[in-house]
């Protein structure tokens, strides 16, 4: 019987590989695992909802999260789920607001100089650390030397690069120098701000942000309680505490839902809200997600525009918002989801309406009359993504394109195709941003990680003016035109942002969508 | 003494091939263990730093050289995505499915044995029949699902047990029974189904046999023909059965503690794949090989204190 255990073991270890856990981490496009959600018999919202019984002080809240924390440091995570639990720790000079707006949190006002080169921050007085120290220009400091180098240690944000040099001339003032204009530099500054000289924030996180941290334990879930102390009279939370629990199945969150054993469930995907019954509310909204099918644009014969505008064309993206996202999905036309209302450019949605014969024409044109065979690629762990891939295959049959889907495992789908771009095509949600630079700069023919390989000069050139462009509305212009290039190149085909959908038990109120994964605990509460 | 340096080498040797082969497996995956845990929304400044502190800037071949000779030494290094020693992670999870592993044992070995009894004595009745159909259900039926089954029926509908979550041993050990039952019974239904065909299989095989006839013949009671003899020779495959469901169990608890949310090592190593955590992995092997070859040696103990022959044989 020895002789066999060696194989039993390999053999397990095997099992845990092909089975489509989400135990990884996987960030970016997590919610496209759960999708979108809408049209259940639970009561539906578009934004926060509203109170009709009277508000209770206190209470506990257990969410279900479907992914450990990467890391408890602000600094050295970068997980969507890790930062709308751990924002909740931290506060920094502004927070995101719910139009992708900044709103002062520990900064009391800001000037720019005429140059555009020096941002001054004035902070606000008497804020205290969750350690009971008060917060003052030198722990601004702390926090973008860290980031930026400054300290003499390697930079920990490429946003932080641009900064020369930071003087604190008084205890509430802090003066950033940038080495070039940089338009993106303001909505950086939502970064988590820090206790001086304290190490440990990997283990024991201290901010200054409307709850403390409390424990976590591995495995089973983060806590946090509310901070007494609060700065902010208007922000100040109600909850006592918020537990996370980590359910990496979905379904079975669903259930514990259900039995009331947690209180608000994020990403709760058509099918799971379906089952909730009385007793739960939904609130829904676009998410700020780009799903789209990147073509690889180094790839025979997807380098021709004509074939990516053909593709584009014999795609129905109606249809997809529809069968995969059961309605509730917004319709793309470019990279830009309307979550963000002061950038995205209208109109582009309708740019390709699905039409064979155009496509077809288009096909001919490239030489390409006989259709040809595409691989799609996507990561096998996200259901949303692939059931997209489906329906997309079948779409491209009727205009001679033989698409074939390849699943493959998340972590083999960021090496392969993220890092190193061996695709042809696939589909993929990128998570949104609050500044447009960090959402249309992957498409810069320098960005690392331009897995799409667009190259555009007229491109680059504006995002080079975006960056450097410090009146809103010029920028936004420029970023508007960005987009319209991506959906004239044809750069890939952009599909939808997917509805995200919360539910919450009945008498539990006050959440909000941002365009950001943004959990505000401190404006919830219960009601009787 | 022979005998257990014997064991003692196949021991050493199957960990060894066993670590080897996962180390190659691992080469074959593509997925770079920094990238996995920071994402497509990584910053490069971030990453650059943590696959500095994850060591990564090695060889692969080299790190594993390295982690060979440490471990050797009693020191099985750090989890690249915790950031903490592999050990003390090992020893947090361990409890959590060795109880699972227990519990689920128990309950197969109390309902399956006396039901396994119970069909062989009532072979060819409906009761028997009833049963032996069930079983096959029992087999069919994937963990998932039963999970889920049991989940609706004794969490969301009588809401007697938590759907998911683990309370531990020392804090309070009422609830840690509550919280594993579930669990552990999804895991065990599909072993209770095989012990009881197994069972029954061996009872009526053993039953036609000559000593039989010879027991009754000199007059015992039913009672003693069945209890001292029958069982006690069927149990030798069935023990080897049961020996090869704990290796099972073991692999369910990957899909039920998933189910269930529970901290243990299925859920651990399922994460350290996804995650192209080595170090964490090898470990993990490491104390499955152990455990699994250790199992396999208490059943061959066990083979000879339930059947002397074997022991006079060596």
């Amino acid at each position: 019987m020895t002789g066999f255990t060696s194989l039993i073991i390999v053999s397990m270890v095997m099992t845990g590989c092909g089975s489509n856990s989400s135990g990884n981490s996987g960030n970016s496009s997590n919610s496209g695992n759960n999708g979108s959600s809408g049209s259940s018999a639970a009561n539906v919202n578009n934004s926060s909802a509203p109170a009709s019984g009277e508000k209770v002080a206190g209470g506990t809240v257990r969410v279900a999260m479907a992914t450990e924390p990467d890391n408890l440091d602000p600094y050295l995570s970068a997980a969507t789920d890790t930062g709308s639990m751990m924002d909740n720790v931290f506060d920094g000079l502004f927070e995101a607001g719910t139009n992708s707006e900044l709103v002062p949190a520990l900064a009391e006002s800001y000037k720019v100089s005429e140059d555009g080169l020096t941002y001054t921050f004035s902070l606000k007085k008497g804020v205290k650390f969750h350690d009971g120290s008060d917060l003052t220009s030198e722990d601004v400091y702390y926090s973008y030397a860290k980031l930026s180098g400054l300290n003499g240690n390697k930079p920990l944000s490429s946003k932080f690069t641009a900064i020369e040099s930071i003087d604190t001339p008084d205890e509430h003032t802090v003066v950033v120098k940038l080495k070039a204009k940089d338009a993106a530099f303001l909505a950086a500054n939502i970064v988590a701000i820090v206790p001086k000289d304290y190490e440990q924030q990997s283990t024991k996180p201290i901010g200054a942000g409307p709850f403390k941290f409390a424990s976590y334990t591995p495995g089973q879930q983060l806590v946090l309680e509310k901070n007494e102390q609060f700065y902010d009279n208007a922000r100040k939370p109600v909850l006592d505490r918020v537990e996370f629990k980590f359910m990496p199945d979905a379904n079975a969150s669903v259930l514990a839902l259900k039995s009331g054993e947690i209180d608000m469930l994020p990403g709760i995907s058509a099918q799971g809200a379906l089952q909730l019954g009385s007793g739960f509310h939904i609130v829904s909204g676009p998410q700020n997600m780009v799903q789209l099918m990147a073509l690889n644009h180094e790839v025979q014969p997807l380098n021709d525009v004509k074939v990516r505008q053909a593709i584009n064309y014999a795609i129905d993206k109606d249809i997809i918002i529809q069968t995969v996202a059961d309605g509730n999905g917004a319709k793309l036309g470019s990279n830009m989801s309307p979550a963000m209302k002061m950038y995205y450019q209208e109109g582009l949605d309708k740019r390709y309406e699905p039409d064979t014969e155009q496509a077809k024409k288009l096909l001919k044109e490239a030489g390409y009359e006989n259709g040809f065979k595409l691989t799609i690629t996507v990561p096998s762990n996200y259901k949303f993504h692939v059931d997209t891939a489906q329906v997309i295959a079948e779409q491209l049959k009727a205009v001679g394109i033989e698409a074939t889907i390849k699943q493959i495992e998340w972590s083999s789908w960021l090496e392969d195709v993220y890092n190193n771009a061996k695709y042809e095509a696939t589909i993929v949600g990128l998570t949104g941003k609050l500044d447009p630079h960090e959402v249309l700069g992957r498409y810069e023919s320098t960005y690392a990680k331009n897995f799409f390989k667009f190259s555009s000069s007229e491109y680059d050139e504006l995002m080079s003016k975006g960056r450097q462009e410090i009146d809103e509305n010029k920028r936004a212009e420029l970023y508007k035109q960005a987009q319209t290039i991506l959906a004239e190149q044809a750069a890939a085909v952009y599909i939808m942002d997917p509805s995200r959908s919360v539910a919450l038990k009945d008498h539990l109120h006050g959440f909000t969508m941002y365009p950001v994964q943004k959990y505000d605990f401190a404006a919830m509460y219960y009601t009787k | 003494m022979r005998f257990y340096i014997r064991k003692l080498v196949t021991l050493a040797s199957t960990v060894l091939l066993v670590s080897v082969i996962t180390f190659l497996v691992f080469q074959v995956l593509p997925g770079d263990p920094a990238q996995i845990v920071l994402g497509v929304d990584a910053d490069p400044h971030q990453l650059a730093e943590l696959r500095r502190t994850m060591g990564l800037e090695r060889p692969a071949a080299e790190r594993y050289a390295a982690w060979i000779k440490e471990a050797a030494a009693g020191d099985l290094g750090e989890s690249l995505r915790y950031h903490r020693p592999v050990k003390e992670i090992v020893a947090e999870r361990m409890p959590v499915t060795v109880s699972l592993a227990l519990m689920s044992l128990g309950l197969t070995l109390l309902i399956g044995i006396p039901l396994g009894i119970y069909v062989a004595r009532q072979d060819g009745k409906f009761s028997a029949l009833l049963l032996s159909a069930l079983t096959q259900l029992g087999l069919a039926v994937p963990s998932f699902w039963l999970s889920f089954v049991l989940i609706l029926l004794f969490s969301v509908a009588f809401k007697w047990f938590p759907s998911f979550g683990y309370v531990p041993w020392s804090e309070n050990p009422a609830q840690a029974f509550r919280s594993l039952l579930l669990p552990s019974l999804a895991l065990a239904i599909p072993g209770i189904a095989v012990v009881i065909r197994y069972l029954r299989n061996t009872l009526l095989d053993q039953a036609r046999m000559d000593y039989v006839r010879t027991a009754r013949s000199k007059g015992l009671r039913e009672r003693a023909v069945m209890y001292r003899h029958i069982l006690r020779n069927s149990l030798i495959p069935v023990l080897t059965i049961v020996g090869l469901l704990i290796a099972d169990t073991l692999g369910g608890s990957i899909v039920v503690e998933n189910v269930f949310a529970l901290p243990g090592l299925g859920n651990l190593l399922i994460t350290s794949i996804g995650t192209r955590d080595l170090p964490l992995l090898q470990t993990m092997v490491l104390y499955i090989a152990v455990i699994v070859v250790l199992i396999n040696f208490i059943v061959d103990i066990l083979y000879m204190v339930i059947d002397p022959r074997i022991r006079l044989k060596r």
